[in-house]
C-alpha cells in the first residue's frame, strides 16, 4: 500500500466545481460582457451624432476661438484657436493647484502640530477651524470668499492698503512686481552658487559629525549663505532691482502683479478647506508614533527637538504620506469647482466656452478627463515614489 | 542644602525624600522614602496599580512628582531643561515594551543618542555598541531591524541601548512582563550579568522573585502607593512582615 501510495496524485474537483477554472470562466464573462456593453455606447454615440449631421473630430481645435479669457498666463486675444484655450485652461488649473497645495501643505503642518500643542488656546484655536472647514461644503466656502469678502471690498478709489503698494479692492489683489535691471544676473549667480555651498557643506557637515560627533549648525549657516550672501551681491551691485509698483489711473491700477478675485477666492478656498484635511492627517501621523518612542527618546537624554528629529517625524511621516496624497487629488480635482464663480480654469474655458461654441462635447469631456486623469496619476506616481523612499525598510 | 545634606549625598546614588504624587485626584504616590547607595540592586515588587512603576518613571523625570525631593547622584531633579540631559544620561531605563526605535537598525538604535547627545564620532559610538552588542550575545543582528528581532532580543538590545550610555543608575520596569517564558530567562541573564559585574546601581520593577533572590541586595514592597515593607531579599521572602506583603507572596507562590 504504501508505495503505491507514493505516486498518488491528490484527486482534482471535476473541472465545474475547481475553484481555478470556475474564477477563470467567470472573468471572462465579465470582460465579455463588458466588451459589449463598451462596444454598444459607441456604436450608438456615432450612430446618433451622424443621424444628427454633427461632425467628429479634432479639427475644431485650430479653428478661431473668438472670445477673450480673463487670465492667461500665456499670450491669448479673441484671434487665438480653440487649441490655445486648453492650453490656458490647463495652465489656469495648475496654476492653482500648485499655489493651493504649497500653501495648504505649510497651513496643514502648522495647524495640525497646533492642534497638538500644550497651549490650550492654540490647540483650541486649531480645533476650531477644523471643524468648521471641514464641515462646510467646499463650493459654499468659494462662493463665501467670492461674493461675501471679495465681493464686498471697495472700489479701486478706496482700496485697502498696505504701504501702498499693496492694494486690495473689489476689482482684485495688487502686488508691486519685481523689474530686474542688468547686473541682477549676478545676485541670481550667487544664490546657485550659495545653493551648492549648502549643498557641500551639508555633506560635509554629516561627514564631520560622524567623524568627531560635533553637530554644525547647518540649517542656520545655511540660511544666512542663501540669504546674507546674495544680499551682499545684490548690494554691490547697486541694488539692480526696482519694485513695480501698482499705481491708480484712472479706475483701476496699474502696473504690478494683479491677481484676480476669482483666483484669488478660490484660492483662499481650496486652500482654507483642504488644509484642515491635511491637519487632521498630521496630528493623527504624529498621534500614531507611540508615546512609548518619545519616552525611549527622552530618557536616552535626547532633548525634545532631537527626539522629533530622529525618532517620531520620521516615524509619522509614513503615515502621513499616503492620505496626504488623496489631499493633492482632491484639491486638484476640486479647483474644477472654479468654474462656479468664473474662474478661468480649464472646466470653465474648456469645457465651459469653448464647447458651448463648438458642440464637440464627445472629444473636449474626454480630452478634459483624460487631463485631469494625467495629472492625478502624476501626482500619485510621485508621491509614491517619496513615499517609497521615505519607507525605511523595518523588517 | 545644608552642609549635613550635602554630604550624605556623596554615598547616595539616589534619594527620595517625602516623595508625593497625585493623577488628578487619585494618590499614586505617598511619601516615598528611598535612599539608594552607590552600586546597589534594588527590587520594587508589589501589586499592580501599587505605583512601583511611576516611581521607577518619577526617578528620569519621565513622571513628574509634586511634593517631596528626588536626589540623583547629588542633584535634586527640579525639570530643568539643560539639567535633566545631563540626568537621563545618567540614569539608563529598560521599558517593559522594550520601545526601540523600528525604523533604525539595532546599530542605529544604540548609536543615535552617543552620538548626538555624547557626541561621540560615528565610528567610536559603533564600536561601543558593538561591545554591548556582544555583551548581551547579539553582536550577528547588529544590522537588522527591531521587527526582524524576536521579543527577547530586543529587550537585550534595548538593554545594551541604555548601557551605550554609560549610566550611573539603570532602571528597568518590568523588564520580563511582555515576554513569552522561554524568552524571560536569556533576559534575566543578561540583568545578572550586570548586576554581578558591580559598580551599577540597578532599580528593577520585577514579580521575578527568582531574579529578586539571586541578585538584589533590597527588596522592597510596595501597595496602594506607599512602601509597605523592606528588607534583604532573605529575611523578605522567609520572613515577611506585613500581612499585605505575606498575602502578596502566598499569591504568587501558589502559582
Amino acid at each position: 500500500m504504501a508505495e503505491n501510495n507514493t505516486h498518488l496524485k491528490p484527486s482534482k474537483p471535476p473541472i465545474w466545481n475547481d475553484p481555478k477554472y470556475r474564477s477563470l470562466f467567470f472573468q471572462a464573462l465579465l470582460m465579455f460582457g463588458l466588451g459589449l456593453f463598451i462596444y454598444t455606447i459607441v456604436q450608438n454615440t456615432l450612430t446618433n451624432m451622424e443621424a444628427r449631421g454633427i461632425s467628429t473630430g479634432f479639427a475644431f481645435m485650430s479653428e478661431k476661438s473668438g472670445f477673450d479669457i480673463l487670465q492667461s498666463l500665456i499670450p491669448f486675444n479673441s484671434d487665438s484657436t480653440y487649441g490655445r484655450t486648453f492650453i490656458v485652461g490647463i495652465l489656469n488649473t495648475l496654476l492653482v493647484s500648485a499655489l493651493g497645495i504649497f500653501f495648504a501643505t505649510i497651513l496643514g503642518f502648522l495647524i495640525g502640530v497646533a492642534r497638538l500643542s500644550n497651549n490650550w488656546l492654540l490647540s483650541k484655536i486649531a480645533t476650531v477651524y477644523i471643524e468648521t472647514f471641514r464641515n462646510i461644503p467646499l463650493l459654499i466656502q468659494i462662493f463665501f470668499w467670492y461674493i461675501v469678502v471679495l465681493r464686498a471690498m471697495p472700489s479701486a478709489r478706496n482700496s485697502h492698503s498696505l504701504f501702498d503698494s499693496f492694494f486690495l479692492n473689489v476689482r482684485g489683489l495688487y502686488l508691486p512686481a519685481p523689474v530686474t535691471e542688468s547686473g541682477f544676473i549676478y545676485t541670481v549667480i550667487t544664490f546657485i552658487i550659495a545653493l551648492i555651498a549648502v549643498f557641500i557643506l551639508k555633506n560635509w557637515a554629516k561627514k564631520r559629525q560622524e567623524a568627531t560627533g560635533q553637530p554644525f549648525p547647518v540649517l542656520l549657516t545655511s540660511l544666512g549663505l542663501l540669504i546674507l550672501a546674495p544680499l551682499l551681491v545684490f548690494l554691490v551691485t547697486g541694488s539692480p532691482l526696482t519694485w513695480d509698483v501698482p499705481v491708480l489711473k484712472g479706475f483701476n491700477f496699474k502696473g504690478g502683479i494683479s491677481v484676480i478675485p476669482e483666483l484669488f477666492a478660490l484660492l483662499l478656498a481650496l486652500t482654507i478647506y483642504t488644509a484642515a484635511f491635511i491637519a487632521e492627517i498630521v496630528r493623527s501621523g504624529i498621534k500614531a508614533v507611540s508615546h512609548g518612542q518619545t519616552e525611549a527618546a527622552l530618557s536616552l537624554g535626547l532633548t525634545p527637538s532631537q527626539t522629533l528629529r530622529f525618532v517620531v517625524i520620521p516615524q509619522a511621516m509614513r503615515v502621513i504620506i499616503p492620505p496626504m496624497t488623496s489631499q493633492y487629488l482632491n484639491l486638484l480635482k476640486n479647483s474644477s469647482l472654479a468654474t462656479a464663480i468664473g474662474y478661468p480654469d480649464l472646466v470653465s474655458v474648456f469645457m465651459g466656452t469653448t464647447l458651448n461654441q463648438t458642440g464637440q462635447a464627445v472629444e473636449i469631456i474626454m480630452m478634459t478627463m483624460t487631463v485631469y486623469l494625467t495629472f492625478s496619476l502624476l501626482i500619485s506616481a510621485f508621491m509614491n515614489w517619496y513615499n517609497a523612499k521615505m519607507a525605511l525598510t523595518e523588517r | 542644602m545644608s552642609e549635613a545634606n550635602k554630604q550624605t549625598d556623596q554615598k547616595f546614588a539616589l534619594q527620595m525624600i517625602n516623595v508625593n504624587k497625585w493623577y488628578g485626584d487619585f494618590h499614586v504616590l505617598k511619601d516615598i522614602n528611598l535612599d539608594v547607595t552607590q552600586g546597589e540592586r534594588i527590587v520594587i515588587c508589589g501589586p499592580s496599580g501599587s505605583g512601583k512603576s511611576t516611581v521607577i518613571r518619577c526617578i528620569n523625570h519621565l513622571e513628574e512628582h509634586q511634593q517631596g525631593q528626588i536626589i540623583v547622584d547629588g542633584i535634586e531633579i527640579t525639570g530643568d531643561v539643560k539639567q535633566l540631559e545631563k540626568l537621563r544620561t545618567d540614569v539608563g531605563m529598560c521599558f517593559q515594551h522594550f520601545n526601540l526605535f523600528p525604523h533604525l537598525s539595532i546599530l542605529d538604535n544604540l548609536t543615535l543618542a552617543p552620538r548626538w547627545v555624547k557626541k561621540i564620532p560615528k565610528a567610536e559610538a559603533e564600536a561601543t555598541a558593538m561591545k554591548y552588542l556582544e555583551r548581551v550575545k547579539i553582536p550577528d543582528q547588529a544590522n537588522k531591524f527591531p521587527g526582524q528581532l524576536s521579543g527577547g532580543q530586543q529587550q537585550r538590545v534595548a538593554i545594551a541601548r541604555s548601557l551605550c550610555m554609560d549610566p550611573k543608575v539603570m532602571l528597568f520596569d518590568e523588564p520580563t512582563s511582555a515576554l513569552d517564558p522561554e524568552m524571560i530567562s536569556e533576559v534575566l541573564d543578561v540583568m545578572i550579568e550586570l548586576a554581578d559585574e558591580g559598580g551599577m546601581t540597578m532599580l528593577c520593577v520585577t514579580h521575578e522573585m527568582g531574579f529578586a533572590k539571586q541578585v538584589a541586595d533590597r527588596v522592597i514592597f510596595m501597595d496602594a502607593g506607599q512602601i509597605i515593607e523592606e528588607n534583604t531579599p532573605n529575611e523578605f521572602f522567609n520572613n515577611p512582615q506585613s500581612e499585605r506583603t505575606q498575602l502578596f507572596l502566598s499569591q504568587i507562590i501558589a502559582h
